[in-house]
Order: structure tokens, then C-alpha cells, then sequence
């Protein structure tokens, strides 16, 4: 390593910076690929299907299945990019971009192990929240530039669901703020740890704001139930039904992005990120990568069960049921912070 | 109080996770996929699937040119033109189906007089270019010499309900 800093000299901190970006970006991009794989797997058997099954690699029967998100993407990569006609050239290639740059910027703080985090920053729940936000211009702009109603009704309604979950998903994380007295991803975890094991964690104090968070999140990835922007039923793909070829897949592959990045920030702020649900078992980031997982397979779970909320349902959802849950829930937790009644004080047990 | 259990069965997500343990169950029971190329699901004997027109055990084949499943097809898939054969039967010279309009319904067979025209079987057929899904006389010939026994075999099966 000291060999390359001194061959590179003042270039190495950028080089260095972008090796550690990559190796964070390639395994997420492999993630995703085998995401898609098991929502199709998870899915089909849950209606009782076998989902994919043929695409294999070499021909190994074992492998079956495995290399369907390959084919998938090589398809998408040698699709042709329509622009329809009177769509707005620029913002319609800028779109996806702008809708997959927050989905990976975001991993810039999250902390993989006490270690093991590309900047660790004080506010980096605030940058969590910041970036995150700016995912819903892609798709405002993505339904603006396509010049078709479809996409536009799409992105309208995108637009309104996920900025009304936000406000749901942003008292969720007071209560964290509450529990950590910091905007530090790494702090958050660290004050998570107790003698009680997988007990210790926020999800048992912060039970409600918990289900609260993971239900945003889903609604704010634009998943099944809340996948109005979407809507096949109802304006055929929403926001991307005029996108095409790789312009598509990087609307897909933000989407899957999300989903992972709101799993790993759920397992991270309540789930004791890399902590050891058992105490006496060594902590480390299998454990994060176990709870990212089990996450997922909760959207993959909710995709499979429940039919799509209708329009005005997911706004009283949003509005008059978890802004009030989470509001009553924090004052809860800080009236009981104040008593001697209050189990999870940091550094107590 | 009825009310107020149903309200803290929604706000506690007790039919929600009802919901899921539905779909979680499911996720173990035995699926029913059936792996097309490799397995195939049973096929009735009054499957309709591509045409045939057959023959007589001496050859001849059935079909007089009457035009009555040209007249009674619904998507006006058959195209029939005939002529005086050089022994004084009317045949046709011109037997074509449009399978890209054919509509499977099986009425040409139901019309025929001769049980000459007939639905067969097999539905794994394709066509590469335009025009390959017109089936012609010899087309349809060729397949009824083919599958002659399966043909007879299905319409002996069913020849008790008719």
C-alpha cells in the first residue's frame, strides 16, 4: 500500500477513495442483481410457483436460476433507449441518474462494523435523511420529461406519498436520536449495545416507531402495498412506462438499491447493526448482513401478501395514523427516559 | 365494543400479520408448477389444437369441397377454392388455414360431413417469417397422414357422447 502512495503521490487519496466507493458499489450492484433473483424465488413459492429456474451457468444443474439477473441485465444492456417524442432529451437521460446517485451516495455512512465505515461523519443520520429525500426527484422528473400522462400521474402521486412518509419516517428516527444522543450511524449502534442481547436494541423500546419505520419504508421505496407510482393495473408503469432498455434498468436497479439501503438503515437503527443478538457471540458484519436480509424478505413478504393501497388509504395512513403514533410514542419515551423506571440507559447494564 | 376490538385488531396489525402467515405457510407447501418441456399436464381427447385434414384407409382423402367450415368459421380463417377432379368428384385446389386468425374454436370440424378436416393435438408448432402460419392443402394432408392413428384413437374415445 505504501508502494502505491508514493507511485501515485498526490493522486492516491482520490484513488483510494474511489477503490474503497467501489468496493462498496460492486457488491451492492451484485445485491441487487440477487435481489431481484430472490423477490422472484420468494415470491413464486409463497403463490405456490417455482419462480426462475433454467438460466444456470455452465450448464451446472445445481446452479439453476443463478444466472437469470445476469440474463436479465445483459438483455436490459442491449435493449435500444427510446426517447418518445416530445419528451425533454436532457432531464429524460437525467432522471434515472438522479434517481440512483442518492441510492448509492447514502452508503457513505453506513457503518458496516465499528471499523468499517467509508466516512464517518456526526451528522450522519441527518445525511441519511438529506440524500434520501432527493430519490424523489428522479422520479418527479423522470414523469416530467417522458411527455406522457401515464408518467406524469405517476410521478404526482410518488411525489406526494413519499414526501408525507418522510415526515412519518423522520419522527420514527427522533425517538433513535433520542435513545443515542447522536446523529452518528456508528454512536447509534454503539449505544445498542446492552447484556440483554438482541433486547438491548432500539426495536424493543421503539417498538411502534420500528413498525413505523419499516412501513415508510416501504411506502418511501415505492414498494407493494404502496406502489401507486407504479400501478400497473391502473397507469400501466407509472413514472418509467416510457423508459426503456439500460434508461430502465437503472430506474430498477435504484429502486432494489433502496430497498436495500432502507433494510440496512432499519437493521442499523433498530436492529443493533452488527451487534450479536446472543450476548457472548462475537459482533461482527455477518450479523448486519443476517438482519439486512430477514429486513428484505420482509418486503419481499409484503409484496407477495397484500393487494395495493388505494390512493386516499395511503395518505390517512401517512397523515392521521403515523405522524400521531410516532408523536404520542415520543412523548412516551421521554417521559419515561425521566423516571428511574427507564431499562435502557446506556452504560447501566 | 365491537368497534373498539376491531379498531385495536387494524391498529395492532392482527390482519395483517393474519395475512402473512397465510402467505408464509404457502411458501413451504409443495408447488404445482408443472416444468413445461420436461413435464406436460394431460390433454383431453377433444383437445383442439392444430388442423388436420385426414383420409380414407384407401387413400382418398375425405374432404368433397362442400366449403361448410369455410361458411360456418367465425374469424373467416379457411379459404376454399375447387374444381371438377379428372374423374368427376368435386375436390378442392385450394385448402388453406390462416392459423394467425384461426381462433381454435373448433366449429370446422363440428360442420364437416366427411370428418375430414379436423383438430389435432399438437399445439407446439411456430412459425419464423410472415406467411408460415398459413397452412396449406399439403400442409394439412401431411399432418392428417401423420398423426392418423392418434386422430382415429380421440375421435373413436369420444364417439360415445356424441
Amino acid at each position: 500500500m505504501e508502494y502505491f502512495e508514493t507511485l501515485l503521490g498526490p493522486a492516491w487519496p482520490v484513488v483510494w477513495t474511489l477503490a474503497k466507493i467501489v468496493a462498496i458499489v460492486l457488491p451492492l450492484m451484485i445485491g441487487v442483481a440477487y435481489l431481484t433473483l430472490a423477490e422472484r424465488k420468494v415470491i413464486g413459492y409463497m403463490q405456490v410457483r417455482l419462480g426462475p429456474n433454467r438460466v444456470s451457468f455452465f450448464g451446472l444443474r445445481w446452479l439453476r436460476g443463478w444466472g437469470q439477473p445476469i440474463a436479465d441485465g445483459l438483455k436490459l444492456l442491449t435493449k435500444e433507449i427510446i426517447i418518445p417524442t416530445g419528451a425533454n432529451k436532457f432531464l429524460f437521460i437525467l432522471a434515472p441518474i438522479l434517481s440512483i446517485m442518492p441510492a448509492l451516495a447514502a452508503w457513505a455512512v453506513v457503518p458496516f462494523d465499528p471499523n468499517l465505515v467509508l466516512a464517518n461523519v456526526d451528522a450522519g443520520l441527518l445525511y441519511v435523511l438529506a440524500i434520501t429525500s432527493m430519490g424523489v426527484y428522479g422520479v418527479i422528473i423522470a414523469g416530467w420529461a417522458s411527455n406522457s400522462k401515464y408518467a406524469f400521474l405517476g410521478s404526482l402521486r410518488s411525489a406526494a406519498q413519499i414526501v408525507s412518509y418522510e415526515i412519518a419516517m423522520g419522527f420514527a428516527l427522533v425517538g433513535v436520536l433520542m435513545m443515542a444522543h447522536s446523529l452518528n450511524l456508528v454512536e447509534i449502534v454503539k449505544q445498542q449495545q446492552g447484556s440483554y442481547g438482541a433486547l438491548s436494541w432500539n426495536w424493543v423500546p421503539l417498538f411502534p416507531m420500528f413498525l413505523v419505520y419499516l412501513i415508510s419504508g416501504v411506502a418511501e421505496t415505492n414498494r407493494a402495498p404502496f406502489d401507486v407510482a407504479e400501478g400497473e393495473s391502473e397507469i400501466v408503469a407509472g413514472f418509467h412506462v416510457e423508459y426503456s432498455g439500460m434508461a430502465f434498468a437503472v430506474f430498477f436497479l435504484a429502486e432494489y438499491a433502496n430497498m436495500i439501503l432502507v433494510s440496512t438503515l432499519c437493521a442499523t437503527m433498530f436492529l443493533g447493526g452488527w451487534l450479536s443478538p446472543i450476548p457472548g457471540l462475537p459482533d461482527g458484519f455477518p450479523w448486519l448482513l443476517a438482519k439486512v436480509a430477514f429486513v428484505l424478505f420482509l418486503f419481499l413478504w409484503f409484496r407477495a401478501t397484500f393487494p395495493r393501497y388505494r390512493y386516499d388509504q395511503i395518505m390517512r395512513l401517512g397523515w392521521k395514523v403515523f405522524i400521531p403514533v410516532t408523536l404520542v410514542w415520543l412523548l412516551v419515551i421521554g417521559g419515561w427516559m425521566q423516571t428511574p423506571y427507564w431499562l435502557w440507559a446506556s452504560g447501566a447494564h | 365494543m365491537n368497534a373498539i376490538r376491531e379498531f385495536f385488531r387494524t391498529f395492532l396489525l392482527f390482519e395483517l400479520v393474519k395475512g402473512m402467515a397465510l402467505t408464509g405457510r404457502h411458501m413451504f407447501a409443495r408447488k404445482i408448477t408443472i416444468q413445461f418441456p420436461d413435464e406436460k399436464t394431460p390433454q383431453s381427447p377433444r383437445f383442439r389444437g392444430l388442423h388436420a385434414l385426414r383420409r380414407y384407409p384407401n387413400g382418398e382423402e375425405r374432404c368433397i369441397a362442400c366449403k361448410l367450415c369455410e361458411a360456418v368459421c367465425p374469424a373467416l380463417a379457411i379459404t376454399i377454392e375447387s374444381d371438377q377432379r379428372t374423374d368427376g368428384t368435386r375436390r378442392t385446389t385450394r385448402y388453406e388455414i390462416d392459423l394467425t386468425k384461426c381462433i381454435f374454436c373448433g366449429f370446422c370440424e363440428e360442420s364437416c360431413p366427411v370428418d375430414s378436416i379436423v383438430e389435432t393435438r399438437i399445439f407446439e408448432y411456430h412459425g419464423e417469417r410472415r406467411g408460415d402460419l398459413v397452412y396449406t392443402k399439403e400442409m394439412l394432408l401431411a399432418i392428417g397422414d401423420r398423426y392418423e392413428d392418434q386422430i382415429a384413437q380421440d375421435r373413436a374415445s369420444d364417439a360415445a357422447y356424441r
